[in-house]
């Protein structure tokens, strides 16, 4: 009964200890991975609900695959390649440790043949000498030899960088720290997103989940500004912000330039530029309506959506306004309206009206020309809001990985054996990697030894 | 003098270098071995002036940028590292064959830039004025071309150890001039072994990026899913050494499978899927 629990154990073990787990696990993480990347993740939207068959909607909604990253069987897979790593970490680390301090100090004959790079030398000198000699070599051309006698000869054994062995282990141990600092991040830390309307300030956020969270100090947005290039492709989005403690500005943090690409951190919170637009409470747009048979200008004020009737039965409905049109008519700029106009008894049209360019709006030779004269509307700016107290060890866990892997690939533990017996010397090296670069070091160091006279 | 004049020459470089390459492959005359690698260092030679003159024309232009910033100035500098990786490899393990597997790769990256994108200087989009865009384009390009090469070798261990197990080893056929099957699979792993941490700094810089940008170092979008699947890949690659029966042909072909990934996240994800990254949308 025992021993077929231990051997179950001992089955479990080294399930998890396997190397081929890792492939598989490897594998199955990058094809899985790829189900999220097809799929909308998080809310659905409403045009692909109605595409999909109900079963297919029904069926994924089960399986996750709609939040497949955060589902329950991907996040199975995250931890049985945990464990996989970790169990293989124990099983191998003491032993790589072992190499690396009690190295193989005497070669015995068997060993011998199975080296590449060797080296033979005859001397008269005796086998102390020969030693003496040989240990001061190394020393000088490679590292301080340990020396042992065996059988009457002696073995020296000299090596180089044996703990570039754990750089495979630093790379492990980094893929659990960056796992560390992600768990971190999700339970400690938030994102969330605000708007601020010109002029006015915030003092707490809306978290992605829908919760409010208080911020402990106040956000001003003074100004928010867009600029475009000739091409009408965007250039810059700007806010300008204020911090303010108690109500009053917070110095260093007062009138502070946020545009895309570079945040404001206050606090631990951290806020990005991510949208704008216009402020719709409140928001006036003046227009002039002026009769072609002429007469003095009629200006009246809309909001957006809202409607005004003239005299004569034409109907004015104001569709949409930008503060810049650029983006949609790169040749022009400055703000714009859109508007539907219904002259009597015609059927409406719709059409763009621009603020600086009153003879284009002229040129449309309507029985009433319509300028647009700008509005009061404020702008607003949409702040990204985010506090990630994680994420400095997914930075540390990210060096760990990159100096692990340098090592792992770039460097090798080297190795030299001496063996000095009655009459003739015999050399041989090993590297654990970049056999071909060591072998030139080998050479090197071989025609040293070939000219010692001993 | 101007960078697209150059940029063709380049092209008729590379495309010179791959004739030569074959012309190599046919004959087995060593001097057209080292004829080709020379026209193809002249190419990169060139092809670097022309990306250094780029980078002046957009400043003269007033947009100044890293030529870095679209679709075509990332196929283009695509080709550039491949054929650095290539020099690379040349010079350090000289299996001249190699480049008859390689230089096609950059010759159809070139090709399709000049005649099939756009080639205009365009002016940085706000999402994409950081200088990280330079670290983390860099990084995931050198990369990429790196496994290309990878690819490269791999296809020619492919056919290599097919013609073996054909049993015709016949001394002075085609298959002479390439490398033992041994050192294909060495020179995979070796491509692999530059790809792969460069392909690790270019994932983490795309995440320090991101976070500094957007304050999320990870959001699974399907560019960054796709360059951990392609990492994934070759991870997996890394550890099928240490795993019986998982060397040689598997290995050969989880690389080719590697760079068709790699492929797919460079270029697929812009054209089939939608996410942050797609090129010349003006995302904030
Ligand atoms: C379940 C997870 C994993 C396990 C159990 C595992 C296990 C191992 C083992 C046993 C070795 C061989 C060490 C040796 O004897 O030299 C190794 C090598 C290595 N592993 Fe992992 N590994 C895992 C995941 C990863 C991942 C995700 C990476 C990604 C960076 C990675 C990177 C490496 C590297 C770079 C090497 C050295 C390969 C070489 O020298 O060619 N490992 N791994």
């Amino acid at each position: 009964m025992a021993t077929t629990e231990r051997n179950f154990v001992q089955k479990v073990w080294d399930f998890f200890c396997s190397l081929k787990l890792t492939i598989f696990l490897l594998i199955s993480l990058a094809l899985t991975s790829v189900i999220g990347t097809i799929l909308p993740q998080g809310p659905l939207p409403p045009e692909y609900v109605a595409e999909i068959s109900p079963i297919k909607l029904q069926i994924y909604t089960k399986l996750g695959f709609f939040d497949m990253y955060h589902s329950w069987w991907f996040i199975a897979l995250l931890y049985i390649f945990s464990i996989n790593l970790i169990s293989c970490s124990i099983k191998r680390l003491p032993h790589v440790f072992k190499f690396i301090t009690e190295p193989t100090t005497i070669l015995g004959e068997s060993l011998r043949n199975s080296f590449s790079l060797k080296k033979e030398l005859a001397i008269s000198a005796s086998v102390e000498a020969g030693r003496d000699k040989l240990a001061e070599f190394l020393a000088k051309e490679f590292a301080t030899p340990v020396v042992n006698e065996h059988n009457g000869e002696y073995h020296l054994f000299a090596q180089k960088n044996a703990w570039c062995r754990l750089g495979v282990y630093v790379v492990h141990l980094s893929i659990l720290v960056i796992f560390v600092g992600a768990i971190i991040g999700s339970l400690f830390g938030f994102k969330g997103f605000v708007t601020i309307v010109e002029g006015s300030s915030v003092s707490s956020i809306e978290s992605r989940n829908g919760q409010q969270i208080p911020l402990g100090f106040d956000l001003r947005c003074d100004q928010f500004n867009v600029t475009f290039y000739n091409t009408g492709s965007p250039k810059e989005f700007k806010s300008i912000l204020t911090v303010l403690e108690n109500g009053q500005p917070v110095k260093d943090y007062t009138n502070v330039r946020v545009v895309v690409n570079d945040p404001l951190t206050y606090k631990g919170f951290t806020f990005y530029q991510s949208s704008y637009g216009q402020a719709t409470e409140g928001g006036e747009h003046f227009f002039t309506a002026t009769r072609r048979s002429g007469g003095a200008p009629e200006q009246f004020a809309l909001s957006e959506g809202g409607v005004a009737t003239f005299k004569d039965g034409t109907t004015f409905k104001l569709l949409e306004t930008t503060p810049e049109v650029r983006q949609f008519m790169p040749d022009f700029s400055g703000p714009a309206a859109r508007i539907e106009v219904t002259f009597k008894g015609k059927s409406p049209q719709t059409f763009i009206v621009l603020k600086n360019y009153p003879e284009i709006n002229a040129q449309r030779n309507d029985e009433l020309t319509f300028n647009y004269l700008g509005s009061n509307a404020k702008m607003y700016t949409g702040l990204q809001v985010a506090k990630d107290p994680g994420v400095w060890v997914v930075w540390l866990g990210c060096a760990l990985m990159v100096a692990g892997i340098f090592i792992a690939f770039f460097m090798s533990h080297k190795r030299v054996w001496v063996i000095v017996s009655k009459g003739h010397i015999r050399m041989y090296a090993n590297a654990n990697k970049n056999q071909a670069a060591f072998q030139m070091q080998f050479d090197t160091l071989a025609d040293k030894f070939t000219n010692l006279k001993i | 003098m101007t960078s697209s004049i150059l940029f063709n020459v380049t092209t008729i470089a590379y495309m010179a270098s791959m004739v030569v390459f074959f012309a190599y492959l046919a004959s087995k005359n060593k001097t057209l071995g080292l004829t080709g690698s020379i026209i193809a260092y002249v190419g990169l030679i060139i092809q670097t002036a022309a990306i250094a003159l780029r980078w002046k024309e957009s400043y003269d232009m007033g947009v100044g940028h890293a030529p870095l910033s679209n679709l075509y100035e990332s196929v283009v500098f695509f080709s550039w590292t491949i054929i650095l990786i290539f020099a690379f490899i040349d010079i350090k393990y000289k299996y001249r064959v190699v480049g008859a597997f390689v230089v096609p790769f950059a010759l159809l990256g070139m090709t399709w830039a000049q005649l099939g994108l756009n080639t205009g200087i365009e002016p940085l989009v706000p999402a994409l004025q950081s200088n990280w865009l330079l670290y983390h384009v860099v990084t995931c390009f050198l990369g990429y071309a790196a496994f290309a090469v990878a690819c490269g070798i791999s296809i020619m261990y492919l056919i290599k150890a097919k013609h073996e197990e054909g049993g015709s080893a016949s001394p002075g056929g085609l298959m002479a001039m390439f490398p033992p099957i041994r050192i294909l699979d060495d020179l995979n792993y070796r491509a692999i072994m530059i790809g792969f941490p460069l392909l690790t700094l270019g994932i983490i810089t795309g995440a320090a990026w991101a976070n500094y940008a957007w304050g999320t170092y990870w959001s699974w979008d399907p560019k960054e899913t796709w360059s951990l699947i392609v990492w994934f890949i070759y991870a997996a690659f890394l550890h099928a050494r240490f795993t019986r029966g998982w060397v040689g042909k598997r290995a050969a072909w989880l690389s080719i499978i590697g760079f068709a990934a790699t492929i797919f996240c460079y270029l697929g994800v812009n054209l089939f899927l939608s996410g942050l990254h797609s090129y010349g949308n003006s995302k904030m």
